[in-house]
């Protein structure tokens, strides 16, 4: 799989369609590409270019600014441990160790069956839960060594699929037609803003050239 | 007070100066005398401010704090320091971070000795470094394209690269890739950075990150011997500075010219330096009997060509000249003087058939670049101007973009600005004077054609005065006439616009005004209208209008030519009938080529004399906008090559008549009596400091305006420290001179008999329109459209170019291809009828014309050419069994 599918190609224009510039849409983009393939392909980033207007080379620049966004092949869990100060001093850092020994593969790598893809976090605000660790941006903690082998052993026989969705899934529920987003409303919202700043401008201009610049 | 002379006052170390509103701190700054140090900062960009090189001092309601000078704008009673401890052990760390990962291997790289960094570190850097930890490491120089080398160890992250890429050329092909410590320039894999621009990119990066193929471990800067000069790839006449090394040409820069370039090049006129280097060079005089070639010495060579031009010139119009586009002012006067006043005959054309009736740049307001850009619209009748003239496209394509510029183009097909363009208007070959003519005409009803609407309003609503036609060849396929008369039409209903010449051969504009086309002599004038100087000087004009290049070669092929002479001139390749020209040239008596390189023509050729190459002498060249500017030397002519003003005098001298030059200086004493076009100039004029933007002409009492000091900046352009002007040494402190140029005197009355010339009925002057034949069904109409990579002659010889031709292809629009059933990317065959053109890439743009299939037109092989001859021309596509 590599370009969308039509399926895909319908959300990514409606997804375009909501932004009054093209070039907006790049990164919800690369998210819809991430939920069809598990990562960014580069015919993915070439069709993004495509849709958006841009070059290919400023998609990749934009996917590649961002930790979330993958333009190399993850696993189908991305599991993230995180080592901050919270976590830290409940043991992270061992508990990374433990996932590295468990999982068999350094931060950044990927089990050889392509399940897990090993990440070390900053803080991603699950504290109290110390020491914290995501799985495609779901949260469990606090863990320690056993009960981060049986969240593996539950990922991998299917356990939690109702819970963790496969890397890349933002959201499970899909809008059928597109939102009804106001735009004109906004428009004139925006507009009669302006006018209200213009007006506020002038008066002020006003108020200055008649009394001087006491103010 | 009007905005341009407002001034902002404000203090730098402690002295008053005087700043431009909106002006940055750093560039204020500098025109005081105070140079902050920068890296990303370049003053043809937008700022970023991101390297933090330029940290200085600046007073705010608490106190003083560090700001980048390049990014905070001057105010009134502002105060600023750049020298304090504080902003020194700013600049200091700063540069202990740039250098954190840099791997300082200035001993093998090429900018070593003109670097930014290097010199930035020496002057204002720690001198030590506290890290100790391994630096980052990539892969060695990386190729992102044909030309351009990467070193990520190298580079320190200003965003120049990538912000030329992406706001000047507007293809952002290179970016940043990634973030912090691991972020670094790159394109996107598999996806070249094969941009006409790519070379500005390493003239600008401020380390060694960038290089060129053709420079790479050439020369060391110190080696480097330098001359300012005028590129001839095309007609925009950007500056630029020849450099070389033991006699052998290394690089070009591009000089920062207000008026015209900008400091930009294109890669064509960059790289293609190197067909001057090339062994294909002509270095001998050549003397052919039937097969057999022999090298000759020039009095040999002179006495073979004497009889048979005595012999035709006893019928003048028997002896007629194609070419002269690729020669300096100089020459194309000398050999104007030697064909029309020695020879007598009118016969003489520097276009090849594939330019535009010169009267249509002889009788009308030319505009400058600048009238361009700073028009209200821009209307433009031309090829892909990309393609035609690279860095007129920059400059336009910013315009469009920031200063509100209007484009309203007529084309065939989508071209490289139809983004920017207010109005694109897609029309067929033959409708150009009917789309014209419905813009510019009252009526009643609204037009159909909604991008006809929007550019009839557009032409309505502008000041005339301030509307500029950009009129170039939009088809190489067929009569240009349509389009001729489409110009006129629109610059008859608009009296005060002006014409922009969009012809772009080198110095093709030069030899208009050197009236080295039929029907003219210098300076703009008809055969009937030399001035009472040029008729002293000359003796005789010619009464009866010449052949252009076409029908000098039909008629060659009829016998009724005896001597031509084709001078830097391919018509095999170049002009419009391949087979017409290898009849002609099979036909006549005596062809003398006149050339520094060999072509597809010159084995035709019973003499060939070369000619000295750009760069082998001095002169001067003519721009599209009649800019004249000098051409460097900087190297020794090669072999016994000779300039082309020499080559006259002498083939003068061989039959006996002397034209009266002995130097470039005599040729300037009388061109500038005889041409009111040119009147007031000399070649001490040119070269002084004065006129280092070039001289328009005529030169007017107001009106231009020239930059002040050209200040050459080696953070900006690294590599050109200091640099001769070429000309003579100037004679400065004479006269009062001009209000434009210093030395040079602007003539009234000169000024009026240009401008006199001026028709209002241009369009009287053209044929009236040809008949179009009807077009059958599944009948394509051929549009032949240049590309830069085209493999022309200079870019066969220039190794580095070469390849860059794209692979041969024809574009047709989508209903088109849909009615044909092809899709895009099938291999296709061409076809006339008699005869076809196979192996081409199917290409399909929604911006072609129903109807029409764009051909791209090919250099020296001049295949497209042998299909694609004739006036209402209809083609067939074939698909090609795979
Ligand atoms: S390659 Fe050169 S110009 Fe580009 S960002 Fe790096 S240092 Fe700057
Ligand atoms: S645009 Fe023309 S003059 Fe300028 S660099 Fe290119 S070829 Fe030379
Ligand atoms: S420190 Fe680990 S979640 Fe905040
Ligand atoms: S931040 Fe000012 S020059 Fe880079």
């Amino acid at each position: 799989m590599a370009r969308f599918t039509p399926d895909m190609e319908t959300r990514a224009l409606a997804v375009i369609e909501l932004y009054p510039e093209r070039r907006s849409a790049t990164i919800p983009l690369c998210h819809l590409a991430q939920e069809q393939d598990g990562y960014l392909t580069r015919e993915a980033m070439e069709q993004i270019s495509e849709l958006v207007g841009i070059t290919p080379a400023e998609v990749l620049g934009t996917a590649s600014f961002y930790d979330m966004l993958h333009t190399e092949p993850v696993g189908k869990y991305l599991v993230g441990v995180c080592t901050n100060i919270a976590c830290l001093l409940k043991g992270g850092e061992e508990l990374l160790e433990h996932a590295e020994q468990a999982l068999g593969v350094a931060p950044g790598g990927t089990t050889d069956d392509g399940m897990f893809t090993l990440e070390e976090m900053e803080c991603i605000a699950h504290c109290d839960k110390a020491p914290a660790v995501q799985v495609n941006y779901r949260f469990f903690g606090p863990l320690g060594d056993e009960s981060f082998d049986s969240l593996v052993e539950e990922l991998r026989g299917g356990a939690l699929d109702a819970v963790v969705p496969p890397h890349g899934t933002l959201s499970r529920v899909h809008r059928t037609s597109g939102i009804a987003v106001p735009l004109a409303e906004i428009i004139e919202a925006r507009r009669s803003g302006d006018l209200l700043e213009a007006e506020r401008a002038r008066a002020k201009a006003e108020a200055e050239g008649a009394g001087g610049n006491q103010l | 007070m009007n905005d341009s002379d407002a001034t902002v006052k404000l203090v730098v170390d402690g002295h008053e100066i005087q700043a431009k509103p909106g002006e940055m701190i750093i560039a204020a700054a500098e025109k005081a005398g105070v140079l902050i140090p920068r890296f990303c900062y370049h003053p043809r960009l937008e700022p970023v401010g991101v390297c933090r090189m330029c940290l200085v001092e600046v007073k705010g309601p608490r106190g003083f704090s560090l700001q980048p000078a390049c990014y905070l704008p001057v105010a009134e009673g502002m105060e600023v320091v750049t020298n304090s401890d504080k902003a020194k052990k700013a600049q200091d760390g700063v540069l202990e971070y740039l250098l954190a990962n840099h791997p300082l291997d200035c001993p093998v790289c090429d900018k070593g000795g003109e670097c930014p960094l290097q010199d930035q570190t020496f002057v204002y850097g720690p001198g030590e470094s506290r890290f100790v930890e391994e630096k980052r490491h990539y892969p060695k120089p990386i190729p992102i394209s044909k030309l351009v080398y990467l070193d990520r160890e190298r580079c320190i992250q200003c965003d120049r690269c990538t912000r030329f890429a992406d706001d000047v050329a507007g293809e952002a092909l290179i970016n940043f890739i990634g973030r912090g410590g691991s972020i670094q320039v790159n394109t996107f894999p598999d996806k070249p950075f094969s941009s006409y621009f790519s070379g500005n990119t390493v003239q600008i990066c401020p380390v060694g990150a960038l290089t060129a193929t053709p420079y790479r471990f050439k020369a060391r800067p110190w080696d480097l011997e330098q001359v300012e000069s005028t590129c001839v790839g095309c007609s925009v006449g950007c500056q630029i500075v020849v450099q070389s090394s033991e006699n052998e040409l290394v690089r070009y820069l591009g000089l920062d010219s207000e008026a015209v370039n900008h400091s930009w090049l294109c890669d064509k006129g960059r790289f293609g330096f190197e067909s001057v280097n090339s062994s294909d060079r002509l270095g001998t005089p050549t003397i052919r009997n039937g097969t057999a070639a022999k090298e000759a010495s020039w009095t040999e060579a002179m006495a073979k060509l004497a009889e048979p031009l005595n012999r035709a010139r006893k019928r003048p119009e028997s002896i007629a000249i194609i070419g002269g586009a690729h020669l300096a002012n100089e020459d194309l006067y000398v050999w104007s003087k030697l064909a029309k006043s020695i020879f007598g005959t009118d016969s003489v054309d520097a276009q090849l058939g594939d330019g535009l009736d010169p009267r249509l740049l002889t009788r009308t307001n030319r505009a400058t670049i600048a009238d361009a850009v700073g028009a209200e619209v821009l209307v433009l009748l031309s090829g892909d101007i990309r393609e035609e003239l690279p860095v007129l496209f920059l400059r336009l394509r910013e315009a469009a973009i920031s200063s509100g510029l209007k484009i309203v183009e007529l084309t065939h097909a989508a071209t490289s600005l139809t983004p920017n363009a207010a109005a694109s208007i897609v029309v067929s070959p033959g409708q150009v004077e009917a789309t014209v003519r419905s813009l510019v005409e009252q009526s009643g009803q609204e037009p159909s054609d909604p991008s006809i609407a929007v550019a009839k309003a557009i032409i309505a609503g502008a000041d005339p005065n301030r509307i500029v036609v950009l009129a170039g060849r939009m088809n190489q396929a067929g009569s240009s006439l349509d389009q001729e008369r489409a110009i006129a039409t629109l610059i008859d209903a608009k009296p005060g616009s002006k014409l922009l010449s969009g012809l772009r051969r080198a110095n093709v504009n030069g030899a208009i005004d050197m009236g080295f086309v039929p029907g003219h002599l210098p300076g703009r004038c008809a055969l009937t209208e030399g001035s009472k100087e040029l008729i002293d000087a000359w003796k005789q004009v010619p009464t009866q209008i010449g052949r252009s290049t076409p029908e000098i070669l039909a008629a060659a092929a009829n016998g009724e030519i005896d001597v031509l002479f084709l001078i830097g001139a391919d018509p095999i390749s170049d002009a419009p009938d391949p087979e017409l020209s290898e009849r002609a040239l099979a036909k006549v008596g005596t062809v003398v080529s006149v050339e520094t390189l060999p072509n597809a023509s010159t084995r035709f050729a019973s003499i060939i004399l070369p000619a000295a190459a750009f760069t082998e002498r001095m002169g001067s060249t003519t721009n599209v906008e009649s800019r004249i500017s000098l051409l460097g030397q900087k190297l020794v002519s090669f072999g016994l090559s000779r300039p082309e003003w020499m080559i006259a005098v002498e083939i003068a001298a061989a039959i006996g008549e002397d034209l009266g030059f002995e130097s470039m200086h005599d040729v300037w004493r009388e061109l500038s009596v005889v041409s009111p076009l040119h009147r007031g100039l000399s070649l001490q004029a040119l070269g002084s400091p004065g006129t280092r933007e070039g001289v328009l002409v005529p030169v007017r009492r107001s009106r231009v305006s020239i930059a002040s000091n050209r200040s050459l900046d080696p953070v900006a352009t690294p590599g050109i420290i200091s640099v001769e002007h070429s000309g003579p040494p100037s004679s400065s402190g004479t006269g009062r001179g001009s209000d434009a140029y210093p030395g040079i005197e602007a003539n009234a009355s000169a000024v009026e008999s240009v401008d006199s010339r001026i028709s209002g009925d241009l369009l009287d002057l053209l044929a009236t329109p040809n008949e179009v034949a009807p077009i059958g069904s599944g009948d394509l109409v051929p549009v032949l459209r240049r590309r830069l990579f085209d493999g022309g002659t200079m870019l066969v010889r220039s190794k580095n170019l070469t390849e860059l031709a794209p692979a041969p292809r024809v574009t047709v629009g989508g209903s088109t291809a849909a009615s044909m059933g092809f899709a895009a990317g099938s291999k296709v065959t061409l076809s006339n009828g008699t005869s076809e053109l196979p192996d081409l890439e199917l290409v399909v743009d929604r911006g072609v014309a129903d109807g029409v299939v764009v051909v791209d037109l090919d250099g020296e092989s001049g295949l497209t050419r042998r299909v694609i001859q004739g006036e209402n021309l209809r083609l067939t596509i074939k698909l090609e069994s795979v």
